[in-house]
């Protein structure tokens, strides 16, 4: 649904609210950075696929180009840091509208603001998580938010997991891709220990290709028998799969062991303090190093109770943030009265910055504040 | 002025299946005035507009409640319908219009058998071509929507009306989502359908909207209309 106007009181609230949560950021040093609204929706799809479309605006730009109303804050921002230079760290502070297309009959405003922060290049991650999480508690109390609970995740540990485990490579690839789609992945890893099910004659054919004198031309004549070939694809990508279809139809099933232990380490939650014994316990008894994850992970608790954030309390769930593709290291959400309605989140998205331009992953975290919802859970309270 | 209008198609193969349909049922349609005219008469009830629409119309029409039944396939009324279930109800299928909204590749993609495999020839196209995979299709919403339940994401849909089944030979798209009703034309074109690419299983349905107006009077001639067809259109 569209918003309603905002005016008269209302309105005087959240210019008070969005200029209380200005000072904070800025006085926290964060530089105050205004994107455009619009940008080339090309880099939008590059990221999430065709699937943005139904979560944003995407029209012609005129020129035959198609730009993309934002969505959110960290896409511009993290462009805007890259065109000023990746090497340098920087602290930016936003606010200002996003737009997110609704499903048909939904409640959920298509227009709302965000206010929040993006901390690049933090040398260390544990204290720039710290004090990305503290920011935005502080700005949710600025605001008047009295009871709201705190969920936290951290997706290094299932891919830390996926690389200490011993795996053919095309599998932990698998597992890796899909590991933001968790249908799929529980799929996959059932599918891995299972085994590779009876291939059709066609596949047979074409594994039993790939071990012939000439593969190439093996390959090739086989296409050629079902149709003529057309199109962009060439007869080297069709050689190129059906090699890693071959490996794959070779590859061992999965352990037992090794899928209950990523299916029990996805299912850890639980005070964080206790989650994060439950891991060491669970990688120790599988004796799989996963050292260094769950040290930032205490590293990162330790940076928390310094700013006065008890990890005997904050929640954690392994599983949490699955869903969001492009955080890949600690996330958080913060809910009010409705758990449906986040008020505030954020998360680790190093990978990204790769994908944006910065030729290698920078460190990168963010979080945003929604204010609209954030008053109105402090007002309903 | 009748109480309750009916939107049936304008032309071709579908518009005579369905006044053949009504006919069989009691309900006589015929056009008014000269041949190409897009008005109607409808005999054996009284009350009863029709007016011809484009077949790509109707589903439009109904969302805003602008004609109170509709023909229309279901293919369209889900790829138009924002919410569907919500704006239409479909009250008979009518056993004519059969199509299969379903995924194709070249049929020399041997590599290529599953929406699984499809994923993962995505992934391989844009790092060995430095591009998204295209799918051409009209049906935009029902592509996107099937692609994320099966979990694949890195494509592109290009926009396609007509001749889809021509595009990957000239080069406009890699793989396409259209409908066909025997398959001929996709394997003419070189084209596999995926063994789990069967989107929808369309036909045309007699469609009412919930946005109408359902005044008393069109309630009235609803029901006249439920008796002499005999089907329940409550």
């Amino acid at each position: 649904m569209t918003p309603p106007t905002r005016l008269g009181p209302d309105l005087a609230a959240l210019e008070r609210a969005l200029g209380g949560l200005a000072r904070l950021f800025t006085g926290a040093g964060y530089e105050a950075v205004s994107p455009p609204h619009l940008f080339p929706a090309d880099l939008m799809l590059d990221l999430y696929g065709e699937d943005i479309r139904a979560r944003a605006f995407l029209f012609p730009g005129g020129g035959g180009d198609e730009v993309c109303l934002r969505p959110d804050f960290t896409v511009p921002v993290v462009l805007a840091h890259g065109e000023r230079g990746w090497g340098r760290p920087a602290r930016y502070a936003y606010q200002g509208p996003v737009f997110r297309r609704q499903a048909a009959g939904s409640s959920r405003p298509v227009e709302y603001l965000q206010a929040g922060v993006e901390n690049l290049g933090a040398a260390d991650p544990a204290a720039a998580e710290a004090e990305v999480l503290d920011l935005t508690l502080r700005g949710l109390g600025l605001l008047g938010v009295g009871a709201h609970r705190v969920t936290t995740g951290d997706l290094g540990i299932v891919f830390g997991l996926l690389d200490a485990l011993e795996m053919p490579a095309g599998r932990r690839a698998r597992l890796r891709r899909h590991l933001w789609r968790p249908a799929r992945f529980h799929a996959l890893v059932a599918g891995a220990v299972a085994g590779a099910p009876a291939p059709t004659p066609r596949r047979a054919a074409l594994i039993a290709a790939v071990a012939a004198p000439d593969p190439l031309a093996r390959i090739e004549r086989l296409a050629a028998a079902e149709g003529e070939i057309i199109g962009l694809r060439e007869i080297e990508d069709i050689a190129e799969r059906a090699a890693a279809l071959a490996e794959a139809a070779a590859e061992p099933p999965m352990p037992a062991a090794q899928a209950d232990l990523i299916e029990a380490a996805l299912a850890v939650t639980g005070p964080a303090e206790q989650a994060l014994a439950r891991l060491r316990d669970l990688t120790a008894a599988a004796g799989v190093d996963l050292g260094p994850q769950l040290d930032a992970f205490a590293r990162r608790l330790d940076a928390m109770a310094a700013r006065g954030l008890d990890g005997a309390t904050l929640a954690f769930d392994a599983d949490f943030g699955r869903n969001l593709e492009y955080y890949d290291g600690f996330v958080f959400e913060i809910t009010g009265p409705d758990p449906a309605l986040p008020l505030a989140g954020g998360g680790r998205y190093d990978s990204m910055t790769a994908r944006l331009g910065a030729g290698r992953a920078i460190p990168a975290i963010g979080a945003m504040i929604r204010p609209e919802a954030a008053l109105a859970a402090a007002g309903g309270a | 002025m009748g109480a309750l209008t009916l939107g049936l198609p304008s032309k071709g193969r579908l518009m005579e299946a369905t006044v053949e349909w009504f006919a069989a049922r009691g309900v006589s349609i015929r056009r008014s005035g000269a041949g190409r005219e897009y008005a109607a008469l409808a005999e054996g009830v009284e009350g009863l507009d029709v007016v011809m629409l484009s077949a790509g119309e109707i589903p439009r029409e109904l969302d805003r409640g602008r004609i109170h039944l509709g023909v229309t396939g279901e293919d369209l009324i889900r790829e138009k319908i924002a919410g569907w279930e919500a704006r239409v109800r479909i009250v008979a299928a009518m056993g004519f219009g059969h199509a299969d909204l379903v995924v194709a590749v070249p049929a020399w993609w041997i590599d290529v058998e599953t929406m699984a495999d499809l994923d993962e020839a995505c992934a391989q196209f844009r790092a060995r071509h430095g591009a998204a995979l295209r799918i051409g299709t009209k049906y935009h919403t029902l592509t996107r929507e099937f692609f994320r339940r099966r979990g694949v994401a890195d494509y592109r849909i290009v926009d396609s009306q007509g001749a889809t089944e021509a595009g990957p030979k000239n080069q406009s798209f890699e793989a396409l989502v259209d409908i066909t009703s025997s398959g001929e034309t996709l394997s003419a074109n070189h084209l596999r359908v995926l063994s789990d690419g069967l989107i929808l299983q369309s036909q045309a349905n007699l469609c009412l909207s919930l946005a109408a107006d359902w005044s008393a009077k069109a309630a009235a001639v609803r029901d006249r209309l439920a008796r002499t067809l005999g089907l329940a259109l409550g």
